[in-house]
């Protein structure tokens, strides 16, 4: 086996991960990232929309500063984020925009004068200031005041990606890709390392580090219908999970968009509502007006995709060979306005489902976008229970997000929380010396071969990992979806219950010889059930509504009893289910719990007094 | 009733003793809208869960999927089924590193190539965090985010003969990214300094100019005007040495 060393190692080579590898490495810090893929690939280049920062150059972000946008992300929250991480979050945005800019993003600038933008569907004009031009530009999205969003055309992620990888490779930051991290060296005190897989032969190589951090993305993938990458699976998650004593942060917080396309549930923009695409059902009738008089197609994301649930399971939805779906309808824009302004949309549409948007209807189902759960850390990132360990990105749970995150703030968070993060682990190493313990690191080692061998030999049983898999993301579908009751909570927890105990009898069919996809599949699957079970656990035990966690026997948001965070654990490796824990949701109130201004209103007070 | 595809695989695991390179044939009933990303997923889940091929996005965004599609490099995840026949021809790229079946290795290759290139702002100046950012053109902007929209998917380099011929070869997704920095305002170098990277056969003059990479590209890059533009600039400077050397 091959041991590498180095001070600082990522697991992830996305966004949040090379930002923060950027940092140390600039103070001097041999830094590898380790990544399934090579790193441009990372789910941060498939942002399309921007990244929010309140430069305010734009005309129609005029007036906008750092406290406009942190009072918009609280309420994007519901209250159930970290307010003083939001804080350095708000602030610390237009800088690295900036920084992104001298490093060689071609951001789009102010061009002085007269324009044309569309709103709810009618034209209107705005005139760009003189003294701004070739200041970088910004775009409208939803739940900000102000314009706010910086993009490169429409491939922003792809854009701020390529040039982060670039710096990475210019300051000397190492990319491991085709090497995924499989367990962290740890002593339940101090975590030294991780013992990976190489996906390019299947040798395990061991890593060893004096700070390790998890920006792994998301894990969309426990659900069967995602609009994420196939690689955000959650895997390095797992590794956390398994060490008993790091939680996982609100994980029952998960974000879900309304139009994902059928088959593959990939994203067609929120921009075809905005600008007047209805929704329609199997009769090819018009449906969301009824539920919504007066937003229609134009309320919140959570709202429309939970009335579209609603309506399938009323018997409405079409059906097809993926499953039940509804039909989005954007033909009476017209040709010009559809190879125009939603050209993505277009080509998404005839690429990949030869369907013509302009004379035909887009199948379309609301789709797991977002997981604003993850590995809890503090306002530095360092992860709770581990010294040396940790977490920025999707992956983590810094948590400016709380329970609903808005369109923009990930990938602002990613390149915000690398710079914050980064940094305090340049101070980490700093005054930092480890002695690695050989006998911890052979174990450790030792204990990820016997699993391999055991699910090559099917020691523990021979159940199909994708029948497995499959189970898992078709009980959260049921159960831990867009709208949640008690009954449908309670069945899914223990359906997954039985899922997590033949998850731990998986054998291989194939001889898992070389990079073998069954067995990576394999490796990770207890521990993804047990982030399901997560998941529907802490949804069941919050009896509220509050962000995109919506229960439909308790409606309220309840900030007397349920302004906190879940912290799950699963403390040892044979319980059966996981340990909760909560702690408040932020230690500083800037802003007291109030109306978000949107949504439902339905509020109980942090004031009225227990009964 | 639907199609029945046949679809024929190249097989061989190089970490497998007992592997040999091989066709293998699957068959598979065709659905509604169905990729390539489908029906290779649900041959490996239902059928051989060994099978290696690499997908990510799986929206034509992230280059992983690159693979010779009856003949013809392209992107698996945007290719649908009902726009080929019912025999499916599936080979991993050429000219990179075979991983196994139909994945390759395209990470080394890129990272070699932005080493050799150099791929990032050279310039003096240091960020300073108080100051505004330095204003730049818009459709300036455009044009360098234009050039950079390459996916490295591998299918230009995979379908150039010159880079089949010759491992050194830069290959146009090269070529398109030094042409990238050389419009960019905020890179220093000279063309001088580009004509030390690409003035040579392993780059520009190493084209023969016959328009495989672009008729081939999936996020349809101006590869051809690229390799035009690069091919004067760097005569030009050939020239120019030439006199004052
Ligand atoms: C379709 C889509 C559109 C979006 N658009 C926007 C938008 O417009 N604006 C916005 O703000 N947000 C957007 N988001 C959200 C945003 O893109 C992501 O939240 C963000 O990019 C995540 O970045 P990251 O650095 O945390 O992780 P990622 O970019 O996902 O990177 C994760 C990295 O971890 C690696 N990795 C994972 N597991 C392992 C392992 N076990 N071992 C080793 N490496 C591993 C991967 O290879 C990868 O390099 C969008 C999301 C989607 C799905
Ligand atoms: S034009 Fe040049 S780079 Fe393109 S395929 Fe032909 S030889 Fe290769
Ligand atoms: S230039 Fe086009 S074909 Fe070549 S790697 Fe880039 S996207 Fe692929
Ligand atoms: S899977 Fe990303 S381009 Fe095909």
């Amino acid at each position: 086996m091959q041991t590498v060393y180095t001070d600082f190692l990522v697991v992830g080579a996305g966004l949040a991960g090379e930002r923060a590898a950027v940092e140390a490495a600039d103070a001097g810090f041999s830094t590898i990232c380790l990544s399934l893929v090579p790193a441009r690939r990372s789910h941060s280049s498939a942002a399309q929309g921007g990244m929010q920062a309140s430069l305010g150059n734009s005309v129609m972000g005029e007036g906008d500063n750092p406290d406009v946008h942190f009072a918009d992300t609280v309420k994007g929250s519901d209250w159930g984020c970290d307010q003083e991480v939001a804080r350095l979050f708000a602030d610390a945005a237009p800088i690295e925009m900036r920084r992104l800019a001298h490093w060689g993003v071609p951001w789009n600038r102010v061009v002085p004068g007269k324009s044309i933008y569309y709103k709810g569907g009618k034209q209107f004009e705005k005139i760009e200031a003189e003294d701004k031009e070739g200041l970088i530009m910004a775009r409208s999205f939803g739940g900000t005041a102000k314009w706010r969003t910086c993009y490169t055309s429409d491939g922003t992620g792809h854009a701020v990606m390529c040039t982060m990888d670039n710096r990475c490779a210019q300051v000397g930051v190492e990319v491991h890709d085709k090497t995924e991290a499989i367990a962290l060296i740890q002593d339940e005190e101090t975590c030294y390392g991780v013992i990976a897989r190489c996906l390019r032969t299947g040798e395990l190589w061991t890593y060893l580090s004096k700070a390790t951090m998890i920006a792994a993305g998301g894990f969309g993938r426990i659900y069967p219908n995602t609009t994420n990458a196939v690689i955000c699976d959650g895997g390095a998650h797992t590794m956390c999970v398994d060490t008993g004593v790091v939680p996982m942060g609100n994980m029952e917080a998960v974000q879900f968009h309304p139009t994902g396309i059928v088959p593959t549930d990939i994203l067609v923009t929120e921009g075809c509502r905005g600008d007047g695409g209805t929704l329609l059902d199997a009769n090819e009738k018009r449906f969301m007006h009824e539920y919504e008089p007066e937003k229609a197609e134009l309320a919140s994301r959570d709202v429309v995709s939970r009335w579209m649930t609603h309506h399938m399971r009323e018997g409405h939805g079409v059906k097809s060979s993926y499953g039940e779906h509804l039909w989005l309808d954007i033909r009476h824009l017209g040709a010009e306005h559809i190879t125009g302004k939603l050209r993505e949309v277009y080509e998404i549409c005839t690429s990949f489902l030869g369907v013509d948007p302009i004379h035909q209807l887009i199948p379309v189902r609301p789709t797991q976008h977002y997981s604003m759960g993850g590995v809890r850390t503090n306002k530095d990132g360092a992860a709770y229970g581990l010294k040396g360990l940790f977490a920025a990105g999707e992956a983590a749970c810094w948590d400016m997000h709380g329970f609903n995150r808005l369109g923009g703030n990930s990938l602002a968070e990613t390149v915000v929380a690398g710079g914050i993060i980064g940094r305090k682990i340049a101070e980490y190493l700093q005054g930092c010396e480890t002695e690695f313990k050989t006998g911890l690191i052979r174990d450790t080692a030792a204990c990820q071969q016997a699993r391999i061998d055991d699910l090559i030999t099917c020691a523990n049983g021979s159940e199909n990992v994708y029948r497995v898999r499959a189970a898992m993301q078709d009980a959260l579908h049921k159960g831990a979806n867009i709208f949640r009751t008690q009954d449908g909570l309670e069945t899914c927890v223990a359906s997954l219950q039985e899922v997590v105990a033949r998850a731990r009898n998986v054998g291989l069919r194939s001889n898992g010889r070389g990079v073998n996809p069954e067995l990576a599949a394999a490796l990770k699957l207890e521990g993804q059930t047990k982030m399901a079970l997560m998941i529907a656990y802490g949804a069941l035990m919050r009896t509220e509504s509050r962000g995109s966690h919506n229960r439909e026997d308790f409606t309220a948001r309840n900030d007397r009893d349920w302004l906190n965070r879940t912290l799950a654990y699963w403390k040892h490796p044979d319980d059966t289910m996981p340990t909760l824990e909560y702690e408040a949701a932020t230690s500083v109130f800037e802003i007291p719990p109030g109306d978000r201004g949107y949504g439902k209103s339905e509020i109980i007070s942090a004031d009225v007094t227990k009964e | 009733m639907s199609r029945l595809l046949k679809l024929s695989i190249f097989r061989y695991n190089p970490e497998d003793e007992q592997s040999e390179p091989h066709m293998q044939e699957f068959v598979l009933e065709e659905t509604d809208s169905m990729t390539l990303f489908i029906a290779l997923n649900r041959i490996r889940e239902e059928q051989d869960p060994s099978l290696q091929f690499d997908f990510c996005c799986r929206a034509g965004i992230c280059g992983s999927c690159g693979m010779v599609i009856n003949g013809r490099p392209g992107l698996a995840c945007h290719t649908k089924t009902r726009d080929l026949p019912g025999d499916i021809t599936l080979l991993p790229l050429p000219v990179f590193k075979l991983v196994g079946d139909l994945s390759v290795d395209t990470g080394s290759w890129f990272r070699e190539m932005y080493t050799k290139t150099e791929s990032w702002i050279h310039t003096k100046k240091r960020f300073d965090p108080t100051a505004l950012e330095d204003r730049m053109d818009n459709q300036q902007a455009v044009d360098i985010y234009e050039l950079e929209r390459c996916i490295e998917c591998g299918c230009c380099i995979a379908a150039c003969g010159t880079a089949r011929l010759r491992a050194d070869f830069m290959g146009a997704a090269a070529l398109n990214r030094v042409a990238r920095f050389l419009i960019d305002p905020r890179d220093d170098r000279t063309e001088d300094e580009y004509y030390t990277i690409i003035g040579n056969d392993m780059g520009i003059f190493g084209c023969m100019g016959l328009l495989a990479c672009e008729d081939v590209c999936p996020k349809h890059l101006p590869l051809q005007n690229q390799l035009g533009f690069l091919r004067r600039k760097m005569g030009i400077t050939s020239l120019k040495r030439l006199f004052t050397s």
